[in-house]
């Protein structure tokens, strides 16, 4: 099993006669998803790769039968293509795209309040169900189906974490990025909440970054409810505070969102944090078995 | 973008929200005209840099006549101003504001944020103005009040009164219909501008009974730059640091930090955790730099560059899990360093993913000094050597 995605996932690539969108396509297709349309606003008719694409979201869910969206369009016109997605009823929308303004996700969170529609992102690489689905950016290749969840806010430190639990022979049930902006569409919990629900998940791994408390929030929710076992990994130790690292939500601010708060606060709930990532397959390894 | 306290008054004023009468003063000879224009004695003179912290560390002086306007003035400009939150080198005072002296009768804080737990704007109010909002959270967390935005109504009357009316004591009629005033147009201001943050601290009421942003805070969201094209004149790039400046110039997402390890990664949470590592490892980072998926062979040249520009730096740790970024475009843009830049510092190269092999294989076979690590634990193992070897100081 997996959460969200699977075999029956069906997916709507937003922007794809655009550079990204073209390409990931391809690599989506050559991993075997069911990509089964495209959306690009005045394209519709073209093909990209004998994938029939669309003038709206609409007319692709309406022929094509689309039930999940992957999208690559430009941050102006980002959260409107997002909300252009919930308001189809996707069951999922993925968003790739880095730079959306803060206030259009506000706006755009706001939207998905009462709405069925699961948001994953922005500033996210996907999710994948080794073996079953690929709908996003992450190299197909390092992963391999398996028991273990992975919940991360990052793109290549995902990769990194994957890479050695396959290594180690532990693979994965679903990874996912929920991105690395202030405002995303889910939290930890969210996810977690799946996972438990899940009966091939065994444990989960959570990759957090400084800034905001969503792993402050995950680690009182695991204490409190999550059986299954939990190995997290922090990064920012050593990011002075005040500075964006990179991604828009990385940032110690008002003394809010450091790493070693989130460590102590998982810590503290009985979770195992990793500290040295070069041997974080074997940490996993051993507490999961 | 962050924006300096006149930039932000400015601002405030064209919107509605008044602010001290004051001038922009670039050089001593300025602050004695300003004095002739600007009511006062007394006066004060604010150093403008992007820096909390600037009272304590002198960087804010109220003075009483012209003469010491200009003394104080010139004794600012020109100078670096070391306050907590720069470090011992401190930021270069380039100008300074002079402002008229004003009559305090009350000061509250007000400022407006994007609360992430909620997703929502939200008006952050205390009576406790003048102060460090840090101080007032530990010491007094009951006296800060927050109102969050539901974004399908915008900011509403009855959030201002459920904000004032929790004041002790609750102020004056006048006194409450300016605040509210002002609430409005901070919302105003806020959303019209893509603030990331807008902070009025303190507010002051005065004994004239009129109501004044003393010193002002506004950044704005750097992913709605593309939409705010009348504050890009606002960007002030002497604020930054040079290597930061220039790696904007190629789109590198670089951050100078103090240690002796450069380290070079794709991907944001990568180059954090490799920063991580290094200290780990017993040596201290020297940059965050993310050159991202889509790098090209010359911005992997130009960030090796900007890294070696660091003269502390005694090595480089380049870490690089490749997806889209393919391995062997960076082996390419590293040589491609090497022939502008004299590479002197080992690389310590750890590449996965995409033409890892031919990856490798270039770096080898070239005469640069590289040690090639196969995983991250391997990595951190020779940055440990290296340090131990005593090559880096």
């Amino acid at each position: 099993m997996s959460i969200l995605v699977d075999k029956n996932t069906r997916v709507v690539v937003q922007g794809i006669t655009g550079k990204e969108g073209t390409f990931h396509t391809e690599q989506m297709l050559g991993y075997g998803t069911a990509v089964v349309a495209g959306v690009t606003p005045g394209k519709g008719g073209q093909s990209i790769e004998g994938v029939p694409v669309f003038n709206s979201l609409h007319e692709a869910v309406e022929k094509e039968g689309a039930n999940t969206s992957c999208l690559f369009v430009p941050p102006p016109f980002a959260a409107d293509a997002i909300m252009e997605g919930i308001s189809a009823n996707l069951a999922v929308v993925v968003c790739i795209t880095e730079g959306i303004p803060t206030l259009d996700m506000v706006k755009v969170v706001g939207f998905l309040n009462g709405k069925e529609s699961v948001l994953i992102g922005p500033n996210c690489p996907g999710i994948i169900s080794p073996g079953k689905t690929k709908v996003g950016i992450m190299p197909g290749h390092i992963h391999t189906p398996g028991p273990v969840g992975v919940i991360s806010r990052s793109g290549t430190l995902t990769y990194e974490v994957v890479d050695q639990l396959t290594r180690v022979g532990l693979g994965q049930s679903t990874c996912l990025g929920i991105g690395g902006d202030p405002i995303v569409g889910t939290t930890f919990i969210d996810h977690l909440k799946r996972f438990m629900d899940d009966p091939d998940t065994e444990g989960v791994v959570i990759i957090g970054e400084i800034g905001g408390t969503t792993e402050e929030e995950a680690a009182k929710y695991i204490q409190a409810e999550f059986d299954k076992p939990v190995i997290a990994f922090i990064a920012g130790q050593t990011a002075p505070p005040g500075k964006r690292m990179g991604h828009a939500g990385a940032i110690i601010s008002g003394g809010e969102g450091k790493a070693q708060d989130k460590i102590k606060a998982l810590e503290s709930a009985g979770i195992t944090v990793v500290h040295n990532l070069g041997r974080l397959g074997e940490t996993v390894l051993q507490v999961i078995k | 973008m962050k924006l300096h306290e006149f930039q932000a008054k400015d601002l405030l004023t064209k919107l509605g929200i008044p602010t001290p009468q004051g001038q922009l003063v670039k050089d001593p000879d300025q602050a004695f005209k300003a004095a002739q224009i600007i009511p006062g004695p007394p006066w004060v003179v604010k150093a403008q840099v992007h820096t909390g912290g600037r009272g304590k560390a002198g960087g804010i002086k109220v003075v009483d006549d012209p003469d010491e306007m200009v003394a104080t003035t010139k004794a600012l400009l020109k100078k670096s101003l070391v306050t907590k939150q720069t470090g011992p080198e401190g930021i270069m005072v380039r100008q300074v504001l002079i402002e008229t002296g004003v009559d305090i009768e009350k000061e509250f804080y007000l400022s407006m944020v994007v609360d992430r737990a909620t997703a929502r704007p939200t008006m952050i109010f205390s009576q406790a103005g003048g102060m460090e909002i840090e101080e007032v959270a530990d010491q007094t967390p009951e006296l800060i009040l927050k109102e969050h935005i539901d974004p399908a109504t915008g900011w509403m009357p009855y959030q201002a009164r459920n904000l004032i009316y929790r004041i002790d004591p609750i102020p004056s009629p006048p006194a409450i219909k300016s605040l509210t005033s002002v609430m409005d147009g901070v919302y105003k201001v806020f959303m019209t501008l893509d603030c990331s943050l807008l902070e009025i601290n303190p507010l002051v009421t005065t004994r004239e009974g009129k109501i004044l942003a003393l010193d002002a805070k506004i950044q704005i969201d750097d992913n709605a730059l593309f939409r705010q094209k009348d504050l890009h004149t606002l960007d002030d790039p002497e604020e930054k640091d040079p290597l930061e400046l220039m790696a904007e110039r190629y789109q590198l997402s670089y951050i100078r930090l103090n240690g002796n390890i450069g380290a070079m990664v794709n991907g944001a949470g990568l180059a954090m955790a490799t920063m991580d590592l290094i200290k780990m490892a017993g040596a201290e980072p020297a940059n965050f730099l993310d050159v991202g998926g889509g790098a090209s062979e010359e911005m992997i040249t130009k960030g090796l560059e900007i890294i070696l520009k660091d003269k502390r730096v005694k090595a480089i740790l380049i870490n690089i899990f490749g997806g889209i970024l393919r391995c062997d475009v960076l082996a390419r843009g590293v040589l491609a360093a090497a022939k502008n830049t004299d590479i002197k510092v080992p690389l310590i190269v750890r590449l996965e993913g995409t033409n890892v092999d031919e990856g490798r294989r270039i770096l080898e076979n070239s005469d640069l000094k590289v040690l090639v690590a196969k995983n991250l634990a391997e990595a951190a193992d020779l940055v440990t050597k290296q340090v131990s070897l005593r090559e880096i100081q």
